[in-house]
């Protein structure tokens, strides 16, 4: 078998036994990332040297028998909106396209210290607003299994490098279903914590009360493994929580007896596809063969999360992207030039005696913010900060914001209820699989409800996992989700590794994978 | 209610952007079906409902009151535009 299709747990076992280097291993995944990467588009940046140089360092002292971290030589890749000191972190926006983070995430610091190989950073939307990936102000990533069809988002590339076989593991980030969609889309295991659970620290803001960093793996032993690395409590980022990680790595293993699985009949009427409908059902009846009891429950102010959701997190968005203003880091628009072109403005209406127009005109510090800020950003970077800006404006506020924020209350309150009566939530991930690249640009609408079954956990800060539960006849993967109530990550990697032992949809390996496993290495 | 093209220019000079003609006119359009859309909310009785602003019921976090090193100025210039390695430097605001 190639190394390229082995989960991260035995790959470590074989670094352990001396049967592998973490130079090889890198290198395997190097090469696979030289014949595929310029089709698929995952990384905006690979490190080879830096990489290759780290694992040998790596399995200089773990042959010298001195302690290795807890990822020791496995390489992972990182979304580009972790900041990693030293080097380019770009939020695949150009206006932080030369930005050189001065400290490093507390994640990465994680990684880091676990002696893991961070091997580069993958492409996302512009920002992490997107669910599709096309965002990216550098390059569309295409999804392994077809190549003329999205990733999902906005972590597309981090779920693409692993579906591609790229690295074992990888980091992204879910405000909306970032780390859940594009699994589900993929066909790779994806979890995004409860709010809290992982530390927010160099990670770029997108939406602060909704953001969260999670793993990307092919099975939920593996993403146990590296959730076990990223959790934990940071003082650097107040929202972490102050609770014990439990260790992941070790329970995962041990199947739910009695499990409660909830169906919310919500997530099944019109605009699921048919596929999907069915594929998720055929999951559901798996866990029922290993003794899961399935109730009916009802979310019924889920159908309001894709409208709360677009309220609340452009307004959040539209204040944290406040801070790219040309001044203190990213982007600045040429300074000459713009100040001749508002001179030329100036004078023309003077001489055209509108002198209050010229009065009107922006200063040069309002003109810089704003032509530095329309240079830098993509167009629906804009259209969020657009829409936060006119529903955070006076006279708006309460009818928008506020009242977003009420509806927030209700969701959770329905989440609440409904694991009163049920350990976990199953159900679709996506409506529908994979679509085609291109197919919802021109309709940020359509594409904003996507996010129809996975803003929601968001809004209530629950955890999810997404992981493969089947396939279109066009063997694109159909994906299952899974939702907890809050800190519930030990559940849904314990219920999701107990699907993988039953099934084989996780070992489905997309072309570019199987047939390197045939090539001898 | 409807968005029109002057609340959409009003709402990007407060956003700090600046859009061309076609952008604006591509941004009412989108914009007015998006809020459109989001005021599905309104048929929602929520007048007793507590706003809920964040997923965590958490109080407030307090850091000890102590020196720590932070960054240098050096590395807080490193990515500006423009500075005087002393301080950022922007467009004259007053007087021209």
């Amino acid at each position: 078998m190639s190394l390229l299709s082995q989960r991260a747990v035995d790959l470590l076992r074989l670094l352990e036994n001396g049967e592998l280097t973490s130079v090889e291993l890198t290198r395997a995944y190097l090469d696979q990332i030289e014949r595929h990467d310029r089709d698929v588009k995952a990384f905006i940046r690979v490190e080879p040297d830096r990489a290759l140089a780290r694992a040998a360092e790596i399995d200089e002292r773990r042959r010298a028998g001195k302690p290795v971290g807890r990822l020791a030589g496995l390489p992972v890749a990182i979304k580009d909106l972790l900041c990693t000191a030293g080097e380019t972190t770009t939020c695949a926006s150009r206006i932080l396209e030369k930005f050189v983070p001065p400290y490093d995430a507390t994640v990465i610091a994680r990684l880091k210290a676990a002696d893991a190989v961070l091997i580069g950073k993958t492409n996302m939307d512009e920002f992490a607003l997107g669910g599709s990936t096309e965002n990216s102000a550098f390059q569309r990533t295409a999804n392994p299994w077809d190549l003329t069809r999205i990733p999902g988002g906005s972590s597309g590339g981090s779920a693409a490098a692993v579906a591609a076989g790229m690295a074992p593991l990888s980091v992204g980030s879910d405000t909306g279903g970032s780390i859940r969609q594009p699994a589900g889309l993929c066909g790779v295991t994806g979890l995004k914590p409860t709010y809290g659970r992982v530390s927010r620290y160099g990670l770029v803001a997108f939406a602060s009360s909704l953001d969260q960093i999670g793993p990307f793996a092919r099975t939920a032993e593996d993403a146990a493994l590296l959730l076990e690395v990223l959790a934990g409590h940071d003082p650097l980022d107040s929202t972490s929580v102050e609770r014990p990680t439990p260790k992941y790595s070790q329970t995962v293993g041990t199947p739910l007896e009695g499990l409660r699985l909830g169906l919310v009949r919500e997530h099944f009427g019109e605009g699921l596809d048919a596929e999907v409908d069915a594929a998720v059902r055929e999951a559901i009846k798996v866990y029922e063969s290993l003794g899961a009891q399935v109730k009916w429950v009802s979310l019924p102010h889920g159908k309001y999360g894709v409208a709360t959701y677009y309220i609340i997190a452009p307004c959040e968005a539209s204040s944290n992207l406040a801070r790219y203003d040309g001044v203190h880091y990213g982007h600045r628009t040429d300074e000459k030039k713009m100040l001749a072109e508002l001179a030329s403005e100036r004078a023309a209406l003077s001489n055209a005696g509108q002198h209050a127009a010229a009065d009107a005109l922006d200063n040069p510090l309002v003109r810089m913010y704003r032509q530095s800020r329309s240079e830098g950003f993509g167009a629906e970077v804009k259209r969020r900060i657009m829409l936060g800006t006119y529903a955070l404006s006076a006279g708006y506020y309460d009818a928008y914001y506020l009242k977003a924020l009420k509806v927030r209350r209700l969701i959770r309150r329905d989440y609440d209820a409904a694991f009163h009566e049920v350990d976990l939530i199953a159900g679709p991930v996506t409506t529908s699989v994979a679509f085609r690249l291109g197919e919802k640009v021109d309709d940020p609408l359509a594409m904003y409800l996507v996010d129809l079954y996975t803003v929601s956990a968001n809004l209530a800060g629950i955890g999810g996992i997404a992981f493969p539960c089947g396939a279109s006849k066009e063997g694109l993967p159909i994906g299952l989700q899974l939702q907890g109530p809050p800190f519930a990550e030990e559940k849904l990697l314990q219920a999701a590794h107990m699907f993988q032992q039953a099934t084989d949809w996780h070992r489905r390996l997309p072309p570019m994978v199987a047939e390197a496993g045939r090539t001898p290495a | 209610m409807t968005l029109t093209r002057q609340d959409v220019e009003k709402v990007s000079l407060l956003a700090r952007l600046r859009l061309s003609p076609e952008e604006l006119e591509r941004m009412t359009e989108q914009m007015g079906q998006i809020v459109a859309y989001v005021e599905s909310l309104s048929e929602l009785d929520t007048d007793n409902v507590e706003p809920m602003a964040h997923a965590l019921d958490v109080a407030n976090v307090f850091a000890a009151d102590e020196l720590r090193p932070s960054l240098d100025r050096g590395a807080a210039l490193a990515n500006a535009p423009h500075h005087d390695r002393e301080f950022y430097l922007v467009p004259a605001v007053l007087g021209e």
